[in-house]
Parts: structure tokens; sequence; C-alpha cells
């Protein structure tokens, strides 16, 4: 009588609770360490972070970041240094949102934003310049008209960075390694992995007790469209 | 080949009798395509809900117009037809698909009878008619031909494509359906027996008074069983769809078509499955007919327009408890396997089909004094205990040597492991 059983199954499902997202109208909350759209950060002077060294292209996997670096003038200086990002372009089309760019910048210039909805009707579009990676006067990035921005999608955008110790070790807690992103100061650093980890079981455990608890009941039908 | 039992035709024959045969034409029509809109909205909705998806929920209310946007697209896309295609046969098949599909909807009543009064006054302009297309005497035999010639237009769909997996489909459809028709035939005659006509309004007729008249009961079940099983291998339904199963034969006899010409097949399909429904509670479940009479202590009368409501109400009901049926078995089941389908077909079915024909002809020829109906009885059991013995023997000594020998063709083992003496997988 297995078959009984299986149609039992299919039909219980039905009534079971759904998990899709509606996703245009409804936006999960996204991930800490999102990969999204890069930005180029600033000090707090408004100085540009980048000094042209290239390392970000050389170490680019996909061949989609072009960098000039270029003399700073003297009298007019665009980066603290002596040279500056003179050409900075990103093809998105070839982007793979390793952040391999991030982790090779010595200055802390290029970050990732959780930005992934942005689209483009040619190529020549899929292009970023400098015009439009640059940070606004506040250290913010710049919302452009072609792209969706919400709240939390220039959050923690140096999550990354943040979560890879300078030491090599996993475990590197309590100080804080790297500048503040210019719109949102520095923010304290992460909890080591180790402490992390306990954070995650507790979780997990709390979750698996509050289903077993739930399991006796009905759900109720979760499909509203 | 007019119809004795719609009472449009027991008057003169006049310009309104015409219109309104024509009326009802484009009703059924109607009544068809837009059945088959709903239908596919409906499995794909239901079988979302089955695999804890959300289901088609963008175009229109609930995604009710998925089916049109759907429709719309194939009809603009480009229409292809391989260089090795028999061109002429190629662009026929489609149509031998879709056209029996909206036939056979013809002789299926829907509802009862209604009246169209033209001045209250004068009872000569009143016309009542049947809601049901064509009534004709042969009308079950009309159901099982045009299901046959349905088989041609998959068959010939596969055979003229040119290419090797739509020839490999149409090749399994013709096998399935030829051996699957022979059961549904089995379950059909039971019906018959147990009406006693062929014509399709008798049929409902007899089963008019409550749910105990109703075939289902008559027959004992299992021709209805039968006829499920029968129905859902002639439709190329899952677990059955063995035809376009997708895995295999990329698309099945359908891979070579493209834009308007696959769109008619899938209409096809749909159309076959929401007929087939149809057909089952026609047969077997009294059609537009009440479950249960009005009680008569119920002093309440329903006004008169819902006197032609209620049936085409009961009706739509009844289909509906198999369309779902259909999409619950496409969620749950897997496909047979080629072998396990003609075993399914052949060895089980039919032999069923003709023990339960032989019975229920025993019954019936009793005509109803207990004597000769036991007598009868004892007759068929013991042929049909015989047939069984013989048929058992003859199956067991078949699957011996396909074990000691190896299927025809077989070279690279010389045993087979058997079916039915796989372990079972313990309980779970």
């Amino acid at each position: 009588m297995g078959y009984f059983r299986g149609f039992a199954k299919t039909f219980k499902v039905m009534f079971e609770k759904r998990t899709t997202t509606q996703y245009p109208e409804e936006i999960r909350p996204k991930p800490e360490r999102f990969h999204g759209r890069h930005v180029l950060n600033r000090y707090e002077d408004g100085m540009e972070k980048c000094i042209g060294c290239e390392l970000c292209a050389g170490v680019c996997p996909a061949k989609c970041i072009h960098v000039r670096g270029r003399d700073n003038d003297p009298d007019n200086p665009t980066s603290p240094g002596e040279r500056f990002g003179f050409v900075y372009e990103i093809n998105y089309l070839r982007c793979i949102h390793c952040d391999l760019c991030i982790e090779a910048c010595p200055t802390e210039a290029i970050t990732e934003s959780k930005l992934f909805e942005f689209a483009f009707t040619n190529r020549q579009d899929a292009i970023y310049t400098k015009n439009e990676l640059v940070v606004d006067d506040l250290g913010l990035p710049q919302r452009l008209p072609w792209e969706r921005w919400d709240t939390d999608t220039d959050l923690l955008s140096s999550g990354w960075m943040r979560a890879t110790a300078p030491s090599g070790k996993a475990d590197v807690t309590g100080t804080v390694q790297w500048g503040g992103e210019l719109g949102y100061g520095v923010r304290n650093p992460e909890a080591s992995q180790a402490e992390q980890m306990i954070e995650i079981e507790t979780a997990r455990k709390i979750a698996i007790a509050q289903t077993s608890a739930s399991d006796g009941h009905g759900d109720t039908h979760g499909s509203d469209h | 080949m007019f119809a004795t039992g719609d009472p449009l035709f027991q008057r003169s024959f006049d310009g309104w009798v015409l219109a309104i045969i024509l009326a009802k034409t484009l009703i059924v029509f109607g009544i068809v395509l837009v059945s088959v809109m709903f239908m596919v909205w409906f499995e794909r909705k239901v079988i979302a809900d089955m695999q804890n998806r959300i289901g088609p929920n963008r175009a229109g209310p609930w995604g009710l117009l998925q089916t049109l946007a759907d429709g719309t697209k194939l009809f603009f896309k480009e229409d292809i037809i391989p260089a090795n295609a028999d061109r002429f046969v190629f662009k026929l098949a489609p149509f031998l698909a879709v056209i029996p599909a909206f036939l056979t909807f013809a002789v299926v009543p829907f509802g009862g009878t209604i009246t169209i009064k033209g001045s209250p006054a004068n009872p000569d302009s009143w016309y009542a008619t049947n809601l049901q297309l064509v009534d004709p005497p042969i009308g079950l035999l009309i159901i099982l031909a045009l299901s046959s010639i349905a088989v041609y237009g998959i068959m010939l769909a596969g055979w003229s494509s040119g290419s090797k997996y739509p020839l490999l489909g149409s090749v399994r459809a013709s096998a399935q359906m030829v051996s699957y028709e022979a059961a549904l035939a089995l379950a059909v005659l039971c019906v018959v027996l147990v009406s006693g006509s062929l014509r399709i309004s008798d049929i409902v007729s007899t089963q008019a008074s409550d749910a105990l008249q109703w075939n289902i009961v008559q027959t004992a079940l299992v021709p209805f069983l039968l006829f499920i099983v029968a129905a859902t291998a002639e439709l190329n339904r899952p677990p059955f769809d063995l035809v376009e199963a997708e895995q295999e034969l990329v698309g099945g006899f359908n891979t070579e078509y493209s834009s308007i010409r696959f769109a008619m097949f899938f209409l096809a399909e749909f159309m076959n499955t929401v007929t087939m429904s149809a057909i089952i509670v026609t047969l077997f479940l009294g059609g537009p007919n009440a479950p249960i009479s009005k009680p008569d202590w119920i002093e309440f009368s329903p006004p008169s327009w819902l006197n032609f409501a209620w049936p085409i109400v009961w009706f739509v009901a009844k289909v509906f408890v198999f369309l779902f049926m259909y999409v619950w078995f496409r969620a749950t089941l897997p496909r047979f396997r080629y072998d396990q389908l003609m075993d399914l077909g052949w060895k089980k079915l039919i032999p069923v089909g003709l023990a339960w024909v032989l019975l229920l002809s025993a019954a019936e020829a009793g005509n109803g004094e207990l004597q000769f109906i036991i007598r009868n009885m004892a007759i068929v059991l013991a042929t049909v205990v015989v047939g069984a013995v013989i048929l058992g023997r003859a199956i067991r000594l078949g699957t011996e040597r396909y074990q000691e020998v190896g299927a025809p063709g077989d070279e690279h083992t010389t045993t087979q492991p058997s079916l039915s003496a796989s372990p079972k997988t313990g309980a779970h």
C-alpha cells in the first residue's frame, strides 16, 4: 500500500507553507558578505584612496578591470600619494564578483556594495567608469538611475575584507584592522570564527527545537499569491 | 444521423432549430477551448502546490491568463519543418490530433434539458433541447473510434518528423494506445452490458435516480478502475507518458514540432484529458445527475432557472474531481518502464476486463432469476479459474524463458533480473 502513502504525501504538501519569495515585490535582506557592484572609496578629506597601482587589474581572473595611473598634480592632488587612478573601468559583463580585487587593494580603495539589480541594454553601458564608481561627498555609493538600491544594499560593504584576517589566521579578533568607509565610519571588528561558530550552533539548536515542537500541528496553507 | 432523443427534433424543423443547433455547436466549441485553458492553468497550479511551489501567478489574477499568454507566444514563433520531414504528413498530423479531441466532446451530455421560450402565450414558439450536441445511437462507438483516430495524429507526427526520437516516441505511442484500447473497450463493454444501450443519453438516463444506480456501483467498481487506468494510458498522461518521456526521448513524438503546430498537440493532449474525465463521469458516475434526489421533507423548491443549472453544476463538479485526480497521478507516480507498461496492459488489465465482462454477462443473462444467475455464475467462474490458471502458467513460462535466454537482441547479459523478485525496500 506504499502507493497510497505517496498520494497522501503529495496531498499533504499542498497545504504546507511555501518558502518562495515573491521577488520583485518582496525583497529578502541581503547576506552580510554579499558581493555586488564595486565602489571606489575616498578618505574623510575627500581624497581618493586609489593610487593607480593596478594590482586589482592584475589579480582579476576575469580581466574585467582596466586601470591607468598618473602622477598627481602637486598643487591639486587627487590622492594623498604620488600617483592616482586616472582611468578606472570595470566591465560588468565580465566581472564574476570574486572580490579578489578587494583583497589585492593595498589602500582599501575598492570595495563591493551589495547592489546586483542593475541592467544594461548595450555593451557600452556595462562598463562602469570612475564617474559611476567613485563614492559621493558623504562617502556613500552613487545611486544611479538604472540601479535599484534598497536600505541594506550599501551596508557593510567592506564585509568581505573584514572577514579576511590580515595575519592569515581566521581567528583574529578584537583589533580594528581596516579603515572605515566614509559614509558609515569605522566599524567594530567581527567576532572571531570560533565565537561565531558558537552563535551559529546555538541558533541551530533553537531552530531544531522549535520545528520539532511545531511538527505535530497542521501547517496553514502558505501559498497566498 | 439525426438523434431521436433530443426534444428539439421532435417538433417541426425551422430556422430557429437550425440556429439553436449552431449556437450549441459554438457553445460546445467554446466550452472545450475554455476548459483546456483552465485545465492547463489548473494542472500547473496544483502540481506546483504539490511540489511546494507557487506556480504561474503573473498573467492575470492568480495567473489565470498564463495559458493565453503561452498560446499567443507559440502562435508568433517561427514554424520550423525539418528538412527530412515528410512535409504533407508533418502538417497533417497536428490536425489529426486536435480534431478528434474536439469531436469527442460532442457526444458528452453536460447538462439536462433546457427550454427556450419565445412568447410565453404560444407554446409553439418554445424550443426544448438537451445540453448535448449530438446523441447518435452509437455514441460510445464514436468515442472509441475517435480515440483510435487520435493515435494516428501522434503516430504520423513521429513518423513524418524524419528524426529518431520522435519516431521512437510514436512507436511507443502506437503500441501503448493499441494495447490499452483493448482494456478500455472491455471496461466500456461492462457499462454497455449493464445499461443495454450504446446511446450516451440512455446510459445517462439509466443512472438517473440516485448514486446507487450509477454504473460505478452497477458494474461493481472493477470496470471503473480498469477504465481509469486504461484511460490514463490512452491519454499518455503520467505515469504512462512514455510517448513523451522527455528524459529518454527529448520531447517524444513532438520533438521536431514548433510554433502553433506544437501548440495544437499540447491543446489536444489537455483537451483529451478534459474529455476523458467527462466520459468517465458520463459512463460511471451518472453524468449530470445528482447523487441523491431531493428528499420530500424539504419544502424549499429552488427557482425554476436553477433546474437547468443544477445538472451542469453536478457535471462540472464531478469532472473537476477527475481532473484533480489526473494531476495528482502526475505529481505522485513515477513513469512506468516500457516492459512494465506492456505487462500491466496485456497480463493484468485485459484478463481482468475479460473476466469481468463474463461475470457481468452471466448476471445479466440470468434475467433476474436467482437460479439462472447462480448457474451462469458457476459456469463463468469455472471458466475464469481455468483461464486464470492457463494464463498464469503461460506468463510464468514466458518469464522463465526470458530469464534463461535473455531478451531478444540482448547480447550483453544472459540473465535478466526478475522484476517481481527484486528485493522489497523496507518500510520507512
